[in-house]
């Protein structure tokens, strides 16, 4: 599913180089479940937004699904992030004046698919998140816990192999927290999808069979079953 | 991304912002609704002062004692007329197949006054029956000038309209006696309100016969002659006959000028409607002003939606839907303007035309095209660089500055 090699990303910070992400060699198989640890400024989120494909690599090698991606043009990232890639943020990124059932649609909206093609996915995806009764509210009318809960059926809305989820819970309480967690869970082992979460919570961290620590932008420690 | 979505998420967010799309679009408002307004006002001006020039009719040509070296220049106010036009110059110009009739002029003021005191100075013309016809004059009351002779002094006269009611004070005034310079004239009739003309102020004018005229002022020179050609067409055939009938009768000279209301007509209509256009580019000037205003929004929206157009392009939008998406926000901004532009524009016209219901107030058909494209290219051209910029946005400054 996804397979990085060498890969390195430096920033330049005044005249200094920063190497934020230090030659990572990660191979993750279809339908894993493994999360990412660190502390801030470990260069997990560099990481995540590597392979996410919302950044380039300075140097190394990254196939996605098997295809270079490396060298793709702003257009085809974005395709292959539409159709590849499901993304849950922690502020959970939905656009207010649309309504739950709007937002689940904007992967495929922006993907020209047919408005009657559309209702059913946005219907199912609503469905198996348990949002079905809050389709027609807007994100102010919905708790915290609703509100990832319709940014993760617009994760799946489109099928995507990869879901990526950067601190899914970090704006949410235990309660709700949990219960977006085990709704990711559940969604991954019934669908097969890979689960790549990022999180600097060892509680939720701990819960997958496979967890990497990234330290100061190398992969310190990858724990496997 | 389908048209149809690109234009229900724009309208949406255009929609959830609602007082900054209406104040915007009131920009553009204004805009559109002052360039049909004030063309329409300078149309209105146009069709006014052609439709009075009409009034007078379209066969007219006006021949003018001297010759004017110009071409279209106006008829010399002093200069020396080497021989008078007279009484009999006018109607030999009658012989002509495409003349119809002829009305010599002679204008000069004098007092005119009645029994009771009243006096006042007064433009006097001295004319012929012909001149009712020419001149598209009405009556009131009574009759015009007496066929006959022209060379025969009748002691009759016509009153205008405002010299009959202020000498008579409401009463009838057909059949009264008043005396002009020193003599005395007999009132055979009255002229109908003429409303303003342009020229000659008919309302305040005394008419009689030309050779009383010319006794009155000691004077046998005409002011002009009005002719009237059979039609239009034959009003070229007409001026050449009048130059070379009073250079026969002039031993040769052509030492007349003629001036056709056509032309003036033509060059009044060309002046008027280049003021138009004038006073249309000034207003769309506010047009482009609306546009600026427009970009200055946009650019702000660009910055106030940046997590929205970040999240956008995470989701899998490609550069050409960020910009498709924030080019036709403006151009939607645009098209409401230009829509309410026009329903303001319009009820402005027609609440003038009700107001003033002289005035033949018109929006031109170029105006609407021209005011609404304005508009467009506006949305446009200002729309464009806030959706590069939007378009250009990197996604994850966007996504995780929030």
């Amino acid at each position: 599913m996804i397979e990085l090699r060498n890969i390195c990303k430096t920033f330049i910070l005044g005249d200094e180089e920063v190497r934020a992400v230090n030659n990572v060699d990660l191979i993750v198989e279809k339908g894993e479940y493994l999360t990412i640890m660190g502390p801030s400024g470990s260069g997990k989120s560099t990481l995540l937004n590597l392979i996410a494909l919302l950044d380039r690599p300075t140097s190394g090698e990254y196939r996605f699904d098997g295809r270079d991606v490396t060298a793709l043009s702003d257009d085809e990232l974005a395709e292959t992030r539409r159709d590849g890639i499901g993304f849950i943020f922690q502020s959970f990124h939905l656009i207010a004046r649309l309504t739950a059932s709007q937002n689940v649609e904007l992967p495929l909206t922006l993907a020209g698919i047919k408005p009657s093609i559309r209702n059913d996915a946005v219907a199912n995806a609503l469905h198996g998140t348990g949002l079905t009764d809050r389709a027609r509210h807007r994100p102010q009318e919905l708790s915290g816990g609703e509100r990832q809960r319709v940014a993760i059926a617009r994760a799946i809305v489109m099928n995507p192999p990869l879901i990526l989820a950067d601190e899914p819970t970090g704006n949410l309480d235990t309660a709700s927290g949990s219960q977006v967690v085990e709704l990711l869970e559940r969604l991954r082992s019934e669908n097969g999808v890979t689960l790549i979460v990022v999180t600097h919570d060892n509680a939720l961290g701990s819960r997958a069979p496979r967890q990497i620590k990234i330290v100061d932008g190398s992969i310190a420690q990858d724990l496997r079953p | 991304m389908r048209y149809r979505d690109v234009l229900s998420l724009s309208l949406g967010a255009l929609a959830s912002n609602w007082q900054r799309t209406g104040l915007i679009a009131l920009a553009t408002t204004i805009g559109v609704s002052s360039v049909l307004l004030l063309t329409a006002l300078g149309e209105g001006a146009n069709r006014y002062v052609l439709g009075q020039f009409e009034s007078l009719g379209t066969n007219l040509l006006i021949v003018l004692p001297g010759r004017s070296e110009t071409v279209g220049g106006p008829p010399p106010l002093l200069g020396e007329t080497p021989r008078d036009l007279t009484v009999d110059d006018a109607y030999a110009l009658v012989a002509h197949s495409s003349i119809t009739r002829v009305a010599p002029v002679i204008v000069g003021t004098a007092p005119v006054s009645i029994a009771a005191g009243l006096e006042r100075e007064v433009t006097i013309l001295g004319t012929t029956k012909e001149l009712l016809g020419i001149q598209r004059l009405e009556l009131e009351k009574g009759v015009f000038l007496p066929a006959g002779d022209p060379r025969r002094a009748a002691s009759v006269c016509v009153l205008g309209f405002e010299l009959a009611a202020e000498l008579f004070a409401g009463n009838v005034a057909v059949g009264k006696w008043v005396r002009v310079g020193n003599r005395r004239f007999r009132v055979v009739g009255t002229l109908a309100n003429s409303g303003v003309t342009v020229g000659v102020d008919f309302n305040d004018i005394a008419i009689i016969p030309v050779a009383s005229a010319a006794a009155l002022f000691n004077r046998e020179s005409l002011f002009r002659i009005l002719v009237e050609a059979a039609s239009e067409n034959d009003l070229a055939q007409g001026e050449s006959a009048i130059h070379r009938l009073i250079a026969a009768r002039h031993e040769g000279e052509d030492d007349v000028t003629v001036i056709a209301q056509d032309a003036v007509v033509a060059t009044l209509d060309r002046v008027l409607t280049t003021l138009t256009i004038g006073v249309g580019t000034i207003a769309a000037i506010s047009l482009a002003v609306a546009g600026v205003l427009i970009m200055n929004v946009m650019l702000v929206s660009v910055t106030q939606r940046r997590a929205e157009i970040g999240l956008m392009k995470a989701l899998g939008a490609r550069l050409s839907d960020i910009r498709r998406l924030f080019l036709v926000e403006a151009l939607l901004l645009a098209l409401i303007g230009a829509i309410a532009g026009l329903a303001v524009g319009i009820a402005g016209s027609s609440a003038v035309a009700t107001i003033y219901p002289e005035f033949p107030i018109a929006i031109p058909r170029w105006s609407f095209v021209v005011a609404v494209t304005v508009a467009m290219i506006c949305g446009i051209v200002f729309g464009v660089l806030p959706a590069r910029r939007a378009a250009a946005l990197d996604p994850i400054d966007a996504l995780s500055k929030h």
